[in-house]
């Protein structure tokens, strides 16, 4: 990276909200396939661009949480020690008093060592296995007129520790999930974790709640963000780390939540946040890096393609959908002619067997809505997710993508110092000379940070992808399962109807 | 080419309830059909291949038959519409279920037009039909020339005589009911093929579906890709399955209740059109009875005359139409019911076939988890 010198970025606060569909990182990353790191600073050594090819595990002898056994729960002291202070801009000043406040990024070393010791808390939890049941359900509209919302009935069915009961419910509207998902974005992705995405916003979709048409369109809009916000909860509570976040703790059992205004598209925050996405889509674009890791190569080619198919499959289904639910009028409007063909005949079995014809039909377009139901529900939906879960891993690798590139850029700035530095030697100008040995001093250690959080990272995305990987094989084969299950009770239903038909058609003479 | 009345003999030598339309030849733009039709004596066959044109030429010679007493009261076995390759979309629509399924229902529909004049005890009588069976040669593209039959020479204003008052309460009945029941059959009619182009467009979605999982099969020795890449392929296999189950379910919903649909609609059009033809002597009547009435001496005698000829005409036409329509209550509820029977028990053992298979894919799937 001997191109253009330049300084570290700022360490700003990104609000990496992915809740919308639309995503700016629309290009594949460029990375250059070259040799080792093109800045040979004295110290780095020649294969540092990646992580120790070791296994998965924590191995490193140097981790200072190694003797961490206990078990995390919502009290537990070690709990405070992952937690900074300061206030999240993101929340409206009314702090809880259980700490829920978020750290500030990119602050002082302790942040990265306290993150790995995550990795503890996730090997420990294969002792207590999940055993949690999330629903959504009985919306009711609150307010009226434009301030109206949706609230949500949220509850909680576990067996496990961490919680004070087995059964337990609380109110939410959409915004406290967007709330809940702006936080845990700020927290995990920019140092790995794969944040599942929160439900998209529809303006359309809530206007038409809002001002009260109760109309089937409004209806299924409900019941299709119903499913989704259940969806999302119950993605991000089987994230071992997610679950044990105090964010999500609270937005589970607290009956209080502070509403998160700044997840508003028009407030200050949403222009912030829009300002920013496009920031980063412009430094995304003139990332080089050098990746000599050919595991995260191939992984983010990997995504790129699954990209690609499931935003293909997704598009089938949904035309899919739209037959299917064609169908269902087309064969209510045939019921509706078959039974005025039935009144209009005047043989009398005749017109009983078209009378009953009329009423095969009508039952057998509940079957083919149930069916479009399935269709949606199971398939549709569970690629829509996938399409922007898929965005979610594709943002932490570009945050590693940073990540490496501030470690660069600090390399960087520690050779202009050191040059500076020799300098400065000889002439006679002892202040000036101190200062910047003190300056190389800090820059070392920042240099160092930044090689460790890459490395952390790194590590941290391996395993990520690998429970990625295995949660989307069970996701598809349970959804796949639910759908045969479907498919096959529809036809029992349909054998037992026409059963029932053939003896009125026999009769016919 | 006119045919007296023989009464007793028969003029076909062929058997009417087996004639069969075996194929359909494309040959550039037309449609040929292979008819193959049994001979009364002894054992032999007649194979002759014939086009619209030829099925055209035939129902014209049965409509003018104008010395057959009371012809006017024959509920004709109605024609397709003609078939084309390539038919533009007004015609598909036209045809309706008979443009479906590679032109087999058409062949039916044919072959039931064919028996049906084979099988009816004035038509069968018309030499034509046994040139059209028999012959070689096609019968000739010939023109024959128009006659009151066709519809569609009848200029507009005589459309008024369809609500002509009648005299006869059986007739006017069974008019108010033909009414009815042609909106009815062909709403219903309409709207099941409807049910069927939807089916249709599902079975190929569902193929598009298949076809794209198997875009999604990942090359590669990771655990997780082959498990996801083994659920894709098996899915693929679902969506294959539920793209034929489709395709069974519209196929079997053309062959019996549409095609049974179809033939019912255009024999209530049929019938609507005899009824027509016997409201429009009945108006010609009533003139020629006022005209017998209001005449002078010097026209009475003649006005007489031809009062009794449309009288007589009348009644012949009113004594076949009684007959015919008879007869054509009980054919209609036969057809209907073996329709509906036999799209049950298609649908039903469909529905089986399914159900099987379905499970089966559930099967290995739950064994593959």
């Amino acid at each position: 990276m001997a191109d253009t010198a330049r300084d570290p970025p700022p360490a700003h606060t990104d609000f990496q909200e992915l809740e919308d569909g639309e995503d700016l990182f629309l290009e594949p990353a460029v990375i250059q396939e070259s040799g080792p790191a093109s800045l040979p600073a004295e110290d780095i050594s020649a294969n540092s661009n990646g992580p120790k090819q070791d296994s998965l595990f924590d191995d490193d002898p140097e981790d200072l949480f190694a003797e961490a056994t206990e078990e995390v729960s919502l009290d537990s002291p070690e709990r405070e020690v992952l937690l900074s202070d300061g206030p999240s801009p993101a929340i409206t000043p009314i702090t809880p008093p259980t700490s829920v406040i978020t750290p500030r990024i990119g602050l002082a070393h302790d942040d990265m060592f306290t993150h790995s010791s995550f990795d503890e808390i996730e090997e420990e939890e294969g002792g207590d296995s999940f055993d949690m049941h999330i629903s959504v359900s009985d919306p009711e509209k609150v307010g009226d007129g434009m301030n109206a919302y949706m609230a949500y009935k949220v509850t909680t069915k576990t067996s496990m520790s961490l919680f004070k009961t087995d059964e337990f419910s609380v109110k939410r509207r959409f915004s406290d999930f967007l709330g809940l998902h702006s936080k845990l974005a700020s927290k995990y992705l920019h140092i790995g974790y794969i944040v599942p995405p929160a439900p998209e916003k529809s303006i359309v979709g809530m206007t038409k709640v809002k001002v009260g048409k109760e109309d089937q369109s409004s209806n299924e809009f409900v019941e299709k963000r119903r499913s989704a916000l259940e969806r999302y909860l119950m993605r991000t509570v089987k994230h071992p780390i997610l679950l044990k976040d105090p964010d999500v703790l609270q937005f589970l059992e607290s009956s209080e939540l502070p509403r998160a205004v700044s997840t508003q598209a028009l407030s200050s925050a949403g222009l912030l946040r829009m300002v920013n996405k496009a920031a980063d889509a412009v430094n995304k674009m003139t990332i080089k890096m050098n990746e000599s890791d050919a595991w995260f190569e191939e992984k983010q080619q990997h995504f790129e393609n699954l990209d690609v198919q499931l935003r293909k499959l997704h598009a089938s289904v949904e035309s899919l959908v739209c037959h299917r639910k064609e169908l269902s009028v087309n064969t209510a409007q045939f019921a509706k002619s078959a039974a005025m063909l039935g009144n209009s005949e005047d043989h009398t079995a005749l017109s009983r067997a078209l009378s009953q014809l009329a009423e095969v039909e009508e039952k057998i377009d509940q079957l083919h809505q149930d069916q479009a139901n399935a269709d949606f529900y199971l398939f549709s939906e569970l690629l829509g997710d996938y399409v922007r879960l898929i965005t979610a891993v594709k943002g932490v690798f570009d945050h590693r993508m940073k990540t490496w590139q501030k470690w660069q850029d600090s390399q960087l700035l520690l050779q202009k110092k050191r040059e500076a530095e020799a300098k400065l030697q000889f002439t006679n100008k002892p202040d000036k000379l101190q200062q910047a040995k003190d300056e190389i001093k800090e820059l070392e250690g920042k240099v160092q940070q930044g090689e460790r959080d890459f490395e952390q990272i790194s590590k941290t995305i391996r395993k990520e992808v690998s429970r990625f990987e295995k949660e989307r094989v069970k996701d598809f084969k349970t959804i796949i399962i639910k759908y045969l299950e479907s498919l096959v009770q529809t036809q029992q239903q349909l054998i037992k109807y026409w059963d029932a038909f053939l003896p009125e058609a026999k009769a016919i003479s | 080419m006119m045919e007296e009345v023989k009464e007793v003999t028969p003029t076909l030598s062929v058997h009417a309830h087996n004639i069969k339309v075996t194929e359909v030849l494309k040959e550039g733009d037309t449609l040929t059909f292979l008819i193959v039709s049994q001979k009364l004596s002894g054992t032999g066959e007649y194979h002759v291949d014939r086009t619209y044109d030829d099925f055209e030429w035939l129902q014209q010679h049965l409509f003018s038959q104008e010395d057959v007493p009371g012809i006017q009261g024959v509920i004709f076995p109605p024609l397709p519409a003609k078939a084309q390759v390539n038919a533009s979309a007004k015609v598909m629509k036209q045809l309706g279920f008979l443009g479906l399924e590679e032109w087999q229902p058409y062949c039916k529909a044919l072959e039931n037009f064919v028996q049906q004049i084979a099988a009816h005890s004035i038509l069968c009588k018309n030499k034509a039909l046994e040139i059209f069976l028999t012959s070689p040669d096609p019968p000739g593209r010939q023109r024959v020339r128009k006659n009151i039959f066709n519809r569609l020479s009848q200029a507009v204003v005589e459309m008024r005589k369809e609500s002509h008052k009648d005299v006869d309460e059986f007739f006017q009945t069974e008019r108010d009911h033909n009414l009815v029941l042609t909106g009815c059959t062909k709403t219903a009619t309409e709207r099941f093929l409807d049910v069927v182009l939807t089916e249709q467009k599902i079975a190929v979605a569902c193929g598009h579906f298949s076809a794209a999982l198997h875009l999604c099969v990942e090359q590669g020795e990771d655990p997780d890709k082959q498990a996801f890449s083994k659920a894709c392929v098996k899915l693929s296999e679902v969506f294959n399955s539920m793209k034929k189950n489709m395709t069974s379910v519209a196929e079997n919903n053309v062959n019996t209740l549409g095609v049974g649909l179809d033939l019912e609609s255009r024999y209530q059009e049929a019938e609507k059109e005899m009824l027509f033809r016997r409201t429009c002597k009945l108006v010609e009547l009533e003139t020629a009875r006022r005209n017998a009435e209001k005449a002078k001496p010097v026209k009475k005698a003649a006005m007489e005359e031809v009062k009794k000829v449309a009288e007589t005409e009348f009644d012949h036409i009113c004594g076949v139409a009684k007959q015919e329509i008879a007869q054509f209550h009980g054919v209609r509820v036969k057809m209907l019911q073996q329709a509906l029977v036999q799209w049950c028990e298609k649908q039903l053992l469909t529905a089986k076939e399914n159900a099987d298979q379905f499970d089966q894919h559930l099967q290995a799937f739950r064994g593959m988890a």
